[in-house]
């Protein structure tokens, strides 16, 4: 067939790509293998020289890198499984057909992702200041007597950054999982019904089972997201109290422009998330597969 | 209905409402919060003010040019947008259409680089666009210029991604019909390709103009000087500020609100779709 040969991989289709294999390979494979060589060296600025594992091992005695892993891997398990279980719930409740104002529910749950991660930052920071609403509520309910240090005091720091990215993510992953309900067949669910399954009976072998491949999506996705965490922390409580919701990123943020710039040592910080990644997603997807 | 079954029902519609509540609050308290005198604010005041032009006043008068960065937040995004589905559009349709080993490997390759984190390239970018300075031509796009933060974003491995899924739709009898008129290979992709997947296009330009208008992290590393800062850097400034205005902060965060949200009721349909990737019919 002529048409055949005109859809071969020639000259042309390579002009088509050309400029995106530029670019990505320009600004982002070249500067990886930069970080990782930048990674080995040491010296300040511009005057950098091979410095071995040097930075690597510094790691290890880097007391506030410690706190910046331990912040990073605690909001990773603690907000991404409260955040998946909470969208799985809230969809297949969408999912129901019979529900009334299934549109405006969807709209209203969906609403947080539009904001940027600044703006929603600036209104928690504000929303939960030591004189602000949320205080204010709680101290007329007589829940509290005296308003919450939400941003000086570590655990509630901590629970703030958390509750934050749950309201603004929760809605990004629903919208997965409502997709992914939609393409299921209804009369399945009917058939369930019709055989006496509970609404958590079908949550639980039904809709889990058939959203597996979504939910690892989603989960692998919100991963990789936490371990950049950076807009959050910056902006409500700037790391603080005295680093205890600091974030990989933000510290190689404050390495390059806080601080004496060291891109040596960032570089290797850095790293330390690239492996990570690589590492969370390899095990995610192999405890996909097992269970069938 | 059994008894049971509408208890449960109850306190389905019971956590419902509490959750589009909850995310629906913050919103209303911004809005709010705009029109109210910064004390009226931390009072934790619900009621609509009489503030907003005063509001307004401070934040235009501030020595912080947000109208600037608001221009610049636009021109920036609109031409990232632009350019974007042009660059990724091209790639995303040549990937599906044209066929050989080569094409997979580097597919695979382009893929590969959503895997790597901002974080591992914040050190190297910074290094590689403050060279670009020094270089003409290429100093269009060095650091404190709005190339910087455009370039990076022309090319996403999501937005290539994403035109391939959906140039699987695109029927490809089109393009034999075309050859046989005469166009060219160009040609077919502007006049026949382009027009017929406008609600792919149209999704992917929504959700790219909301990733440009919101992003922080690159912009505050590459747009140090006053006069080239995007929104989200100037709103950021403004909120670590130790005597805050809440009513001009929350003005501010409106008025850089309101963009991306009137785009999402408009066009909710291609939101959701460029989000999640996909767009049906």
């Amino acid at each position: 067939m002529k048409g055949n040969t005109q859809n071969k991989w020639n000259i042309r289709a390579w002009l088509f790509v050309i400029p995106s294999v530029i670019l990505i390979i320009a600004f982002v494979f070249y500067p990886m293998i930069q970080a990782f060589i930048t990674s080995f060296q040491t010296g300040m600025v511009d005057n950098l020289s091979f410095g071995g594992i040097a930075n690597y091992k510094r790691l290890l005695t880097d007391s506030t890198f410690k706190k910046a892993l331990f912040n990073t891997i605690l909001f990773l398990i603690v907000q991404v499984p409260i955040m998946i279980f909470l969208a799985l719930i809230v969809s297949s409740m969408l999912n129901n057909k019979k529900l009334k104002f299934r549109g405006l529910f969807r709209t209203a749950i969906f609403l947080p992702c539009v904001t940027s991660l600044v703006a929603y930052s600036i209104i928690f920071k504000s929303l939960f200041a030591n004189d602000g609403f949320i205080n204010g509520v709680l101290m007329n309910f007589h829940i509290v007597s005296e308003p919450i240090n939400w941003l000086t005091e570590t655990t509630f720091a901590r629970l703030l950054i958390i509750i934050a990215i749950t309201w603004r993510w929760t809605g990004y992953n629903m919208i997965f999982y409502l997709s992914g309900l939609q393409s299921i067949d209804d009369s399945i669910y009917e058939a369930a019904s019709i055989d006496g399954a509970t609404g958590s009976q079908k949550f639980r072998y039904m809709t889990l089972p058939l959203l597996k491949p979504i939910i690892l999506f989603t989960t692998i996705n919100s991963t990789i997201g936490t371990l950049q965490l950076f807009d959050e922390p910056m902006n409500i409580t700037q790391g603080g109290p005295a680093n205890t919701t600091i974030t990989i990123s933000q510290y190689i943020y404050n390495l390059l422009f806080k601080y004496q710039p060291n891109f040596g040592y960032a570089a290797a910080v850095s790293f330390v998330v690239v492996i990570l990644i690589v590492i969370l997603s390899f095990i995610q997807l192999k405890v996909g597969d097992k269970n069938e | 209905m059994s008894k049971k079954s509408k208890v449960m029902n109850c306190v389905q519609y019971i956590i419902l409402i509490i959750l589009a509540f909850i995310s629906v609050f913050p919103f209303f308290w911004m809005v709010i919060a705009a029109t109210n005198k910064s004390v009226d604010v931390t009072k934790g005041t619900l009621i609509p003010g009489t503030y907003l032009l005063e509001n307004l006043n401070t934040l235009m008068s501030s020595d912080l040019q947000y109208f600037t960065a608001f221009k610049n937040s636009l021109m920036i995004a609109v031409i990232t947008t632009t350019l974007a589905m042009i660059v990724s559009s091209a790639a995303g349709y040549a990937f599906e259409v044209y066929k050989s080993k080569a094409r997979d490997f580097v597919f695979n390759i382009i893929l590969l680089s959503m895997m790597v984190p901002f974080a591992a390239l914040m050190v190297p970018l910074f290094r590689l666009f403050s060279k670009f300075n020094s270089i003409p031509v290429l100093n269009t796009i060095g650091l404190n210029t709005p190339g910087a933060v455009i370039i990076i974003a022309v090319a996403t491995a999501f937005l290539i991604f994403f035109f391939r899924q959906n140039t699987k739709t695109f029927p490809k009898d089109l393009i034999e019909a075309a050859r046989i008129d005469g166009l060219g290979e160009f040609q077919i992709f502007l006049r026949i390709y382009m027009p017929t997947m406008k609600s792919t296009y149209a999704a992917a330009t929504v959700v790219t103009f909301m990733t440009s208008w919101n992003n922080y992290l690159w912009p505050l590393i590459a747009l140090q000087s006053e006069n080239k800062r995007t929104l989200p850097l100037i709103i950021s400034a403004m909120g670590s500020s130790y005597t805050p205005d809440y009513g001009m902060i929350m003005t501010a965060v409106v008025l850089a609100t309101l963009p991306t949200t009137i785009l999402f009721f408009v066009m909710q349909k291609q939101f959701v779709a460029g989000m999640t990737g996909s767009v049906k019919g």
